[in-house]
Order: C-alpha cells, then structure tokens, then sequence
C-alpha cells in the first residue's frame, strides 16, 4: 500500500484539506481531488505549459511538481481571473483579439501572461514572445495570443 | 512511495543511505518528475531537500557566493551581486527552460542530473565552482568538474547530497559569459554550449577557463583553448587558436539537433563570442 498523507492547499482563496498519496501531481490534485478542471494537460513531456498555474506567486507547470510540495502553499488557477463575474482584462483581451481557438492551451496562456504583467506591466512584442515561450498553441500560430496580451497591458496600465 | 521534508543536510544523506530501494533526491523536479512521469523511474522514497535551511538562499561571503541546492534559477536571476560578479553562470541558469520551469528548477539539480548539455554546467565549470557535498559521515568541497562522469552518472556515493554551490570571489577586471546554440530560440536542449570566464591585467588575459557543454559525454574544462588565449589581447590569431582547441576538444554524438562535424565547428565559434563578450565585460577592448 502506497502510504498517504494530509495535504492543506489554499487554491484561488479557499483552503482544501485532502488525504493523498504522495506521487500525486499537483494537476491531478486540482482536476481530481478538487474538480478545478480548467487547468489542462496537454503533454507527458512537460513542455505544453496548459498546465501553468502559480505556486506561492511563482509559475509552475502543475504536471511537473507533486501537490504534497503545495502544501501548506497558495495556488492561483485559471478559475481565480474572473472576479465577482467580471472576466480578468486578460480574458477579456483573448476573446476580443481571437488569442483562442479550440481553447486548450488558453488557461495556461492566460496565467503565463498574467505573471508576466505582473513583473513586466508594459512588455514589448519581443519580452511577451520570451514570456509565453514555455506555453504552446496547436492553433492560432501565436499572433493573435500576442496582440490579446499586448492589448491587455495597455488597458490595465489605464491608458 | 515515500515523501519526505528533512530539516537538516545530514538527515537528508540519512534517509537516502538507510533506504533499501530506490531513493532519490527532489530539487525543482524538472528533470526527475519528468522522468517519473514517462515511467522510466519509479522511487521507493523521494527526499525533498525545499525545507532544508542550509540548501536556502544566496549568500555572499568573503569567500564568494554561497547558492544552496534549494534555490530556484529565477532567484539567480533576482540576486543583483551575483549577477554583477558571476553575469555568465547568471545567464546561463536563465536559459534554463521557461518562466514556468526557473521558478522550480536549481543549477545543483542542473549539475546532478548529468546531462552532457546541461546549460549551468559549463559556466560552473569556468568559473570553478565547487560543489559542497554532504553524506551521512562526512562533508566535502569538489571542484564542479570532478562530479560528473558520464550521462546521467555523477561521482557521487548513493547518500551524497550536494548542499551548496559556491562560486568564488574575483578580481576587478574579471568577466564571464555562457552562450549555447539551440535551433529555436527559447525551450530546447544546447546542441553546443560554451562558457568563458577571464581576468585582465592591463589588458591582457592573465587567467581563464573554458568550458564546452554538449559536446562530448560530459561537459568539459579545456584547459588548452585557455591557455591560447592567457597573456594575449584575445586577438584574432589567439582566437583561431583557442577555437581549433575548443574543437579538437569536441567528442560529440550524431543526432537530430547536430551532426558531429557541425558540433565540432560550433564549439569554437561558440567560445569565441563568448571569449569576446566575457572580454568586454572584464573592461577590455579588442
Ligand atoms: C520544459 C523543460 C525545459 C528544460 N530546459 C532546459 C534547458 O534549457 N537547459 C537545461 O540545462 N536543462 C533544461 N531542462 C532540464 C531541467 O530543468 C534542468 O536540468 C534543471 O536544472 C534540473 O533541476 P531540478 O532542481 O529541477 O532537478 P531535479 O529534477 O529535482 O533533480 C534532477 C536530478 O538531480 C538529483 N539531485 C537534485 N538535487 C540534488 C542535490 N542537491 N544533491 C544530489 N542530487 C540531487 C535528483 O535526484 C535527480 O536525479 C528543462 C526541463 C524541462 C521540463
Ligand atoms: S501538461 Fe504539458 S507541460 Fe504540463
Ligand atoms: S487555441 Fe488551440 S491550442 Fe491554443
């Protein structure tokens, strides 16, 4: 018998306590344990990045990190954006600018460029390409993903 | 399996020396749950070294600086000395993947996991690095370039930990510089990495270490592309001459990223822009 452990995670503000097994990665925590299904896994590689959540205000792939490490920990998932029904500017900015189509890769997408904005509130074409680089899209080829997030920045710096 | 947080370096050698299966050490878990996930390892016990105080943080000392095992890349790129002093193995670890990976990944788990295309490897190296390595009885200070062995092999004894990583403290007019050529620009693995680290005496190289990465099964001091360079002020002909012992220096494998005879063109091209960059950062001019 695999041993288990008791895991307390805060996801997107609310606290979860769970009894896991310690092999358990996080993505399967937030999908299975809690039913936050918007984090999505595209690979086994750990390359895809539609995984991407944040781990204590850190970007992780949650594919390749276990939830006993998030313990104790805060995590921010696709589903904390919306706030009070109002879609995140980013959200918003993505839907405007067509930075989607099938939607798989989005999540990850959209907290990847988050955390950039958050570091970087006005990044060039160039600094927003580095900063999703570790996130692919099978759809869009890219372009419009860039112009959602550079649109993004303009309106959340209010100008 | 078992998950375990020790709180000390010595209890973190303990548990890996009295597990009877597989154990293993877990830093960021870039390369090992990676692993684990495509079932090529499935671990009895995971020591997860996070908690360890000892393995936290970036410290500056006399000495030089202090980077314990536990510490993310991004923090590297955060430490505003480190970078001043030691810029190459800074931009080194920030090639390391993406945001989503230097956020977890270490340069010990970089050096420990042995691949010959490891990107942190070869500016360790160059700079002479050491690695402070703690077992259940003893501790030991070695010089980054004797631990790895071969692919996925470290001369490490099975409860070995690496603590810490130091890099040493420099004199002005030094300068170091990692540059690596990979296909696309961002999220691939060094089809040739080389690393230049120098110190300048009025214009002259007075010291230097080269380092090449992903060109042999190992990444590798070459000690003959330093010496062609030292007492000169890296003009052409010394840089023709410490490129041609870069690629002599070459023992590269075939595959999709390079061919051998590229690999082996590459690696002195390759260290001679870094030589040139890690030159105009020690205050030289060519
Ligand atoms: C998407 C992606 C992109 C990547 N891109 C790059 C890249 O561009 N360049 C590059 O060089 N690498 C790259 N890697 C590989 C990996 O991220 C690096 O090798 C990283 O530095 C490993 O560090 P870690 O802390 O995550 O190691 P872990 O995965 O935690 O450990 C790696 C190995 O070292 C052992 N180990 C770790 N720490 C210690 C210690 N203190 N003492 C003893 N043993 C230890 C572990 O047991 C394990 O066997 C990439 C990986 C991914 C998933
Ligand atoms: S699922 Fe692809 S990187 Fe995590
Ligand atoms: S929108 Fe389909 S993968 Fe990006």
């Amino acid at each position: 018998m695999p041993e288990s452990v008791v895991v307390d995670v805060n996801v997107n503000g609310v606290a979860y306590q769970r009894e896991i097994e310690p092999r358990l990665l996080l993505v399967e925590f937030l999908r299975e344990e809690i039913g936050l299904t918007g984090t999505h896994i595209g690979c086994d590689t750990s390359y895809c990045g539609a995984c991407t959540v944040t781990l204590n205000g850190r970007l992780v792939k949650s594919c390749t990190c276990l939830a006993v490490q998030a313990d104790g920990g805060e995590v921010c998932t696709v589903e904390g954006l919306e706030q009070n029904g109002e879609l995140h500017p980013l959200q918003e900015a993505f839907s405007e600018h067509h930075g989607l189509q099938c939607g798989y890769c989005t999540p990850g997408m959209l907290m990847a460029s988050k955390s950039l904005l958050e570091e970087n509130p006005s990044p060039s074409r160039e600094e927003i390409r580095k900063g999703i680089a570790g996130n692919l899209c099978r759809c869009t080829g890219y372009v419009n993903i860039i112009k959602a997030i550079d649109a993004a920045a303009v309106k959340m710096q209010g100008v | 399996m078992r998950y375990e947080t020790p709180e000390t370096t010595r209890d973190a050698a303990a548990l890996l020396a009295a597990e009877k299966g597989e154990a293993y050490i877990l830093a960021g878990g870039t390369d090992l749950l990676v692993r684990m996930k495509a079932g090529l390892l499935e671990p009895d016990l995971l020591v997860d070294i996070k908690q360890v105080p000892a393995m936290n943080g970036i410290q500056q000392t006399a000495a030089g600086f202090r980077i314990g095992a536990a510490v993310p890349a991004v923090e590297l790129g955060e430490h505003r000395a480190l970078g001043r002093t030691w810029p190459g193995v800074v931009e080194a670890a920030k090639l390391i993947g993406s945001d989503q990976v230097q956020g977890r990944c270490t340069i010990a788990g970089n050096l420990c996991n042995a691949s010959p295309a490891a990107d942190t490897v070869p500016a360790l190296m160059a700079a002479g690095a050491k690695a402070v390595v703690v077992g259940p009885e003893r501790r030991r200070t070695v010089p980054v370039e004797k631990l790895p062995r071969g692919p996925g092999t470290m001369a490490l004894a099975k409860s070995e930990v690496v603590e810490a990583i130091l890099l040493p403290q420099r004199p002005a007019k030094s300068g170091d510089a990692y540059l690596r050529f990979i296909p696309r620009t961002e999220m691939d693995i060094a089809v040739v990495g080389a690393a230049v680290n120098l110190t300048l005496e009025r214009g002259v190289v007075k010291t230097a270490r080269i380092a090449l990465g992903a060109v042999a099964p190992t990444a590798v001091l070459v000690p003959r592309a330093a010496r062609a360079i030292i007492g000169t002020r890296l003009d052409d002909a010394a840089l023709e001459k410490m490129a041609a012992a870069c690629s002599a220096a070459c023992n590269p494998i075939d595959d999709k990223r390079g061919t051998i005879a590229y690999r082996v063109k590459v690696a002195g091209v390759l260290a001679r822009r870094a030589a040139c960059i890690a030159y105009e950062r020690a205050g030289g001019k060519r």
